[in-house]
Order: structure tokens, then C-alpha cells, then sequence
């Protein structure tokens, strides 16, 4: 029993980060905006976490850089796509290519230096029910803000009428403008949202998944939020389970190589992306639907002709 | 030319522009204009595609920023800087090229205009109950992405008047209203004119703004070329001042002989379930079109003339391959591509996105449609573009079809409506097809250029190719058609001879009096 309540707790610890970061993405992506920089602001927040929380000793105030910091950097893309109307696809990859090797330099007094981690949740009573107890009441606390923040994105994005002006500015920019709407400004705000919640899934990895500063910890996670945003069909709750389904195929793997099964390795651990694939697919068969919730203008730079 | 602006010096203006002037580069798009619109009148802007009618709208509503000028708003200078401002005014746009959010439904595209805090629900109702009193019936949860041209204008005039403007503009309205659609806008418009209301009428079909608009502004090239009372003046003498020439009339030789001539295409029994939950089924269609005619199809929009075209150009394939016949062979099961092999030609309705795509340019696009049809003359040894004789081919159909372009080979977009179309339909003429089938050839398009392309649609009939014309426009299907058949709710009636037909006929027929069983119904086939 001990043994699954840890694994459930392992997998939500693997797909917490993911959600966040796709979340985020989601949001910009909505506007109509494609930041491959996800990995970047990933990376980051994670050394600006890390540090932040060495140098003061409070995981907490490390947390909040981490969003700082990623919504500082993302700042960065806004204002060369937006303001500068830059291509969106090259800015996003050299904002990543700039973030790793940014954060590594920063971080080169960080290494090997012990970390500070923020402590998980525990409410007595309830936190020592047997079963649920650790599962709902138990975890960090980035946890609790990650299920939080995918219910508010949606809430946002289908309930109010800022986010339905939101997805209508990705839906058609020009259309947007020429009813008065200020696309580049909710393209800004969409853009710095997207930044601090890289930003915080960073700040997740070097301080609570492992709280320490390792270059390059990121190890690729921005890429696969960037890919559950896509498979979801930019529909948070699909968001979700694709974080939720990666992060259990990824422990699984894990167990199973652990545990001596004849697969190769290397079939093992493409086993997360693909399985995340399938059945991200397979969900987003309705293609209506599917047509209904793409930004039809994704990655298209606007320049309002005046 | 015509009368004097002193018509209405006893009420006062609501809306006086003087010496508005906006360049792009060294095209000066409006060139110095005055107008001035009267509370409580309708005004006419007359001017031919490129005449700057556009440019001046979006410097009114806010779109553009105008080089030079002065606006006076009840009598105070106003800085119209965004559409906010337009609207906060009082101004109202209905756009030409619809401003509307394809993946939204239509009661939300009207709330993200309306900037109230009000639900969703309470705009969709009052969005109901506006549209079913001006009657302009509107389903506001349906998806615009489903909806079809004629409907989604409905949505933009709704979504104007919710906003109570003092001044609405009206860019080309009527062009995809039926007659009886029509009327009732105009009822709507002089309605809002006994409550005070001004509206700035943009058209280019002459008989409308004879009918109901009280003065008219004329432009040309950029410049206002005459103010004029409408109702003195003839279509006639209005086109003139709008071209600066005669505009030829539409000449339609009578066909002969087209009772034995073979029949080119055929439609057997075409049935199609709906795609969408919001699309039109159709239902065992019945068509033939002969060597030497040309068919119109008339309809309210959205009854499923889109499926039909879909179907017949092979967009969507059949189960029946013997549902389509092209020349003689069953063409149910063959993709666009290999209809046209079989000699057909397809316009779309859509002219950006569909009929072409609108960042590449003409000849790029001439290519696009053209590389399997004409591959020997357009692509040499190991697959490479012969770019010499695709741009070439392209400048001949830009001089036969008279394109007015401000570039030897401008992209697709940065052509106006008009010249696109003619540009797109001339592309399809220049093969000489056989079949032709063209979906609204003349949307938006203005009385010179549609006059252009009518033309040539006839002598392309009259020269031995079936052509079949799905349009909104009636006036444009009885100058065209020898026979009109008319689609409601997804059924096709008999074809109408044009000698037999009437407005009232096809008009009834359209409303949905027994389709499929047209009095006189004698099928031309």
C-alpha cells in the first residue's frame, strides 16, 4: 500500500512541473502567440529559485523569484515579437538557446551547494489519514498551486470576458483590432504569464523535485510542455491528464527498468512521449472540435497598419 | 453632375470631414476628401474597387490614421484614433470583409464588441430578439465558422445595432441579401432614420442607392468627384460618374440549339449528410448542364449551395460515383485535381484563403491550381517550376481580364475584392474549361469589374462549355443564366427557363414554396 500511495506521489511530483509550464503556454498560445522559449524560462527559474533561496535560506522567497525571473525573461521575447514583430519561431529558440547557457554560467558557484526545499504540506489530522491523507493534504505546496492554476486558466479562459477576448485575439488578430481591441497589450500579459508559470515550474524542479543546482536541469521539460499544449489541443484539462499520463509512464518506466524487465532501455524510456502521444490523439479525434480551439493565429506576428 | 450639397443646409451635421487625405507610399489612397452627413439621412459612397471608399471608411471608424484633415463630430474637431474612440463616438461598422471570430459563436462575437459586463446569455437573447425584429433571423450559438456568408453578415449588422451608434456604416450590405432580405434591411435602415439615426451607405448596386438613399458622395481615384441627389439621377449617369466612362452592359446572345446539345455536366441523385451539426444535408440533387448554356442556382445563403459546390468541385468526394458526371464519365470518386483533368474549372466562394492564397503572389498562385492541368507548359524535366512562362501566363490573364494591380506580380491579398476575382476567374477562362462552376462570381465586386466577368462567363458558355453559376445575386443570375434553378434547405428545384422566370417566381421558390416542383417546371435538360 505504502509502496503505490509513493509511487501516485513520485507521479504527481514528475507531472507537477509539466502542468505548470503547458498551462502557461496554453495561455500564451491562446493569444495566439508560440514561445518556444518555454525551456529557457524554464531553466531560468530554476537557477534563479535556486539561488534566491540559497542566498536568503527561505524556499519560499526562492519560489517567488523563480516567477520573477521567468516572467522577466519572457519579457524579453514580448518585446522583440510584439513591439519589434520578430519571428516568433527564431526568438523562441534563441530565448532558450540564451537560457541555458545563461543559467549555466550563473549557476557555477551554485554547484554542489546544498539547497533549501520547500516543505510539504501538513495539516494535522488530516495529513496522517491513512491513503488520501498524504495524497490530498500531504504534497508540496507547488502541487496544490498547479491543480489551482489549471482550474482558474479555465475558468478565465471560458467564463470571463477578458479570456474570451483572449482567444478571439488568437483566433484573428485583424478582427480583433478592427473591433477596437488591444491585441498587443493582452499579447504582453498573456506572454509574462506564460514566462512566470516557466518560470515557477522551474523553481519546482530545484526546489522541491531535486533541491539542487544541476545545469541543464530542465532536461528537456519545456519541450514536452510545449508538445502536451499541441496534443491537448489547447484545452487545459487535456493539459492535465497529458501531464498526469507522462508523468505515470515516466515513473513506470522507471520501476520496470529497475526492477530488471527484458525491454531495452531505451524502448523504456521513449515509452512517456509516446504513450503521452497516443492518447492525446486518440482524445482529440472530434476534429471540429479540435478546429474550434486552435489559434488560427498562432505564431503570426502582428503590425496594426496605421 | 447632378445637385448641389445645399440639399440639407437646414439640418445639422453630424459627421463633417474635410480635406481627409491618407498615402500608403507613393499611392495617395484618399486625396483631400469633404463629406458631410446630415442627422437623419441616408448617404450614400459611390466609387469603383480602389476608389478609396475603404480607406476613408477605416479613417472614420478608426482603423487608419489619416495623413491630413480635419473630422468634425456635431460640430466639435474629434481625433478618431481607434475604434474605441469610433465607437464610443457613436460610430457603427458593418465591415465588408467581415471583422467576425470564426471559432467563436455568434453570440459571443457580438459580446466582444459590446464591452458591457453582461452574461453571454442575456446578449444572445437580446441578440434573438433584435435579429427576429429588423427580420434578420440569427441562432446566436451557432459556430461563424459553420455559418455562411449571407449569415454572418447578419451578424455584424446585429452586432452594430446592439450598439446603438448615431452613425452606421454599411459596407456593401446587400451583397449577399436576398431580395426579400433586402427589403426588410432597407425597412430596417428607414427605421433607423425616422429615429435620427445617419447611416453611410456603401454600394455599388445603383438601383439601391436610387431607392433609398437621400444624397450621395462619389469618389473616384481618391478623389470626391461629385455630390449628388440619387433619386434625380439614373443608374446610368451614377455608373458614369463612378467609372468615368460608359460601363458596357451585359450582353446575352440567345443560345440555340441547346436542347440536343451533349450535356457536360450531371448531377444524378446527389445526396450529402450534413458535416457539421450545423451543416445543410443535401438531398437527391438533379442536375444536367448542356454544351453552350449557362445554369443559375439561386438561394438565401446557407441553404446549402456551399455543400453543393464542395460536391461538385470534388472537395468532398461521394459514395455515388455516378452522382457527378463531368463530360460523360462518372466523377463522384475523383479528387479536385483530376476533375480538372477531365476539363472542369472551379471558383470558390472565398476568394482569400480558398480561391487563392493570399501571401503568394499571382503567378504563384496561377500555379497552384494550374500545375497538374497544364504541367507540360508550367513544369519542365525533374519537376522544376518554369517560372518565365507561369509569370507570363499570369500577365496574360492580368491584361484579358483588365487586373488593376499596383505590381507586376503583387501577392494574391494586396489586390482589392474585384481584382482578385477577376484575377481568379480569369485564371479558370484561360484554360478554356469545359465545365465551368462558379460560386458567387461577383461578391463584392463593382458594377465595371462584375460587368467584366459576366461577359466573359456568357462567351465562354456561348463558345461550347456548360457553365453553372451558384449565386445570391438575382440580378446577376437573370442577366447571366438561361435557366435558374433555385436551392432551399438543401433541395434543388427544376430550372426555370429565363423566359418563364420572374423575381416573384424564384423569390417564392427561394422562401421554400415546393421545392423540386416549380410551376412550369419543364426541365431544360
Amino acid at each position: 500500500m505504502d509502496i503505490t500511495i509513493n509511487i501516485l506521489l513520485t507521479i504527481a511530483t514528475a507531472a507537477t512541473p509539466l502542468l505548470i509550464a503547458a498551462i502557461g503556454e496554453l495561455v500564451v498560445e491562446r493569444s495566439g502567440v508560440l514561445n518556444l522559449g518555454v525551456e529557457g524560462m524554464m531553466i531560468m527559474g530554476a537557477v534563479g529559485g535556486f539561488g534566491a533561496g540559497y542566498l536568503t535560506g527561505s524556499p519560499w522567497i526562492g519560489l517567488l523569484a523563480a516567477i520573477i525571473v521567468g516572467a522577466l525573461f519572457s519579457l524579453l521575447f514580448a518585446v522583440m515579437t510584439l513591439s519589434l514583430a520578430t519571428n516568433q519561431v527564431a526568438t523562441g529558440l534563441s530565448l532558450t538557446l540564451l537560457g541555458l547557457g545563461l543559467s549555466g554560467m550563473i549557476g557555477t558557484s551554485f554547484v554542489g551547494q546544498p539547497g533549501v526545499r520547500l516543505p510539504n504540506l501538513d495539516i494535522p489530522g488530516l495529513s496522517s489519514i491513512p491513503v488520501v491523507g498524504k495524497l490530498i493534504f500531504g504534497q508540496d505546496p507547488v502541487f496544490y498551486i498547479s491543480i489551482a492554476l489549471t482550474a482558474a486558466v479555465m475558468w478565465f479562459l471560458f467564463r470571463t470576458r477578458t479570456g474570451l477576448t483572449l482567444r478571439s485575439i488568437g483566433d484573428s488578430h485583424t478582427s480583433a483590432h478592427a473591433l477596437g481591441i488591444k491585441v498587443i497589450r493582452y499579447r504582453y500579459l498573456a506572454v509574462i504569464f506564460g514566462g512566470a508559470c516557466a518560470g515557477l515550474a522551474g523553481g519546482h524542479l530545484s526546489l522541491v523535485y531535486t533541491p539542487q543546482w544541476v545545469e541543464n536541469m530542465s532536461a528537456g521539460r519545456g519541450w514536452i510542455a510545449l508538445a502536451l499544449v499541441v496534443f491537448a489541443s489547447w484545452r487545459p484539462w487535456r493539459v492535465l491528464a497529458g501531464a498526469y499520463i507522462f508523468g505515470a509512464v515516466w515513473i513506470g518506466q522507471l520501476h520496470a527498468q529497475a526492477f530488471g524487465i527484458p525491454v531495452p532501455s531505451q524502448f523504456l524510456s521513449s515509452l512517456p512521449y509516446l504513450a503521452t502521444i497516443v492518447v492525446l490523439v486518440l482524445i482529440s479525434r472530434n476534429k471540429r472540435l479540435t478546429m474550434m480551439n486552435t489559434p488560427a493565429s498562432l505564431g503570426q506576428p502582428f503590425v496594426p497598419d496605421r | 453632375m447632378g445637385g448641389t450639397v445645399s440639399a440639407n443646409h437646414d439640418r445639422a451635421n453630424l459627421l463633417e470631414v474635410r480635406g481627409l487625405t491618407k498615402t500608403f507610399g507613393t499611392l495617395t489612397a484618399c486625396d483631400h476628401i469633404d463629406l458631410n452627413i446630415a442627422k437623419g439621412e441616408i448617404h450614400a459612397l459611390l466609387g469603383e474597387n480602389g476608389a478609396g471608399k475603404s480607406t476613408l471608411v477605416k479613417m472614420l471608424f478608426g482603423s487608419l490614421e489619416p495623413n491630413s484633415g480635419e473630422i468634425f463630430w456635431d460640430g466639435k474637431p474629434v481625433k478618431i484614433t481607434s475604434p474605441g474612440v469610433a465607437k464610443k463616438l457613436g460610430i457603427g461598422m458593418v465591415f465588408q470583409h467581415f471583422s467576425l471570430f470564426e471559432a467563436l459563436t455568434a453570440a459571443e462575437n457580438i459580446a466582444l464588441s459590446l464591452n458591457d459586463g453582461s452574461p453571454i446569455s442575456t446578449i444572445a437573447a437580446k441578440a434573438r430578439a433584435l435579429s427576429f425584429s429588423y427580420g434578420l433571423p440569427l441562432d446566436p450559438d451557432s459556430l461563424v465558422g459553420d455559418l455562411s456568408v449571407g449569415e454572418r453578415q447578419r451578424i455584424e449588422i446585429i452586432r452594430c445595432l446592439l450598439q446603438t451608434p448615431q452613425l452606421i456604416i454599411l459596407d456593401e450590405p446587400t451583397s449577399v441579401l436576398t431580395p426579400q432580405e433586402a427589403d426588410k434591411l432597407f425597412e430596417t435602415l428607414e427605421r433607423l432614420r425616422s429615429e435620427g439615426k445617419s447611416i453611410l451607405y456603401i454600394s455599388h448596386r445603383l438601383e439601391e442607392v436610387k431607392r433609398i438613399c437621400d444624397r450621395a458622395t462619389v469618389l473616384r481615384h481618391g478623389k470626391v468627384v461629385g455630390h449628388c441627389n440619387p433619386r434625380e439621377e439614373t443608374a446610368a449617369s451614377l455608373a458614369r460618374m463612378m467609372v468615368g466612362s460608359e460601363v458596357k452592359a451585359v450582353v446575352r446572345a440567345p443560345a440555340e440549339g441547346i436542347e440536343t446539345a451533349p450535356a457536360l455536366l450531371e448531377i444524378r441523385g446527389l445526396s450529402r449528410k450534413p458535416a457539421t451539426p450545423f451543416a445543410i444535408p443535401l438531398k437527391n440533387i438533379n442536375l444536367t448542364v448542356r454544351a453552350g448554356e449557362v445554369i443559375g442556382i439561386a438561394g438565401v445563403a446557407g441553404n446549402g449551395q456551399g455543400e453543393f459546390f464542395e460536391s461538385v468541385s470534388g472537395e468532398v468526394l461521394q459514395q455515388d460515383a455516378g452522382s457527378v458526371r463531368i463530360r460523360g464519365k462518372d466523377a463522384g470518386a475523383i479528387s479536385i485535381t483530376g476533375r480538372r483533368l477531365m476539363g472542369a474549372a472551379f471558383v470558390p466562394e472565398e476568394r482569400l484563403g480558398h480561391g487563392a492564397a493570399p501571401r503568394m503572389k499571382l503567378s504563384e498562385n496561377l500555379l497552384l491550381s494550374r500545375h497538374a492541368t497544364d504541367g507540360k507548359a508550367f513544369v519542365g524535366s525533374g519537376g522544376m517550376v518554369k517560372n518565365g512562362s507561369v509569370y507570363s501566363a499570369a500577365q496574360r490573364i492580368i491584361t484579358a481580364m483588365d487586373v488593376r494591380k499596383s505590381a507586376p506580380d503583387p501577392e494574391a491579398a494586396a489586390l482589392s475584392g474585384g481584382n482578385l476575382q477577376k484575377f481568379i476567374v480569369g485564371r479558370e477562362l484561360d484554360r478554356k474549361p469545359s465545365v465551368m462552376v462558379v460560386n458567387q462570381p461577383t461578391w463584392g465586386v463593382d458594377a465595371g469589374a462584375a460587368a467584366h466577368i459576366r461577359q466573359a462567363l456568357i462567351e465562354l458558355a456561348r463558345s461550347g462549355s456548360a457553365v453553372l453559376v451558384i449565386s445570391q445575386d438575382l440580378d446577376e443570375l437573370f442577366e447571366l443564366s438561361d435557366a435558374i434553378a433555385v436551392m432551399h434547405n438543401g433541395e434543388l428545384s427544376k430550372p426555370l427557363p429565363i423566359a418563364e422566370a420572374t423575381f416573384e417566381k424564384i423569390g417564392l421558390l427561394m422562401g421554400g414554396a415546393e421545392p423540386g416542383h416549380a410551376e412550369h417546371g419543364m426541365e431544360v435538360a
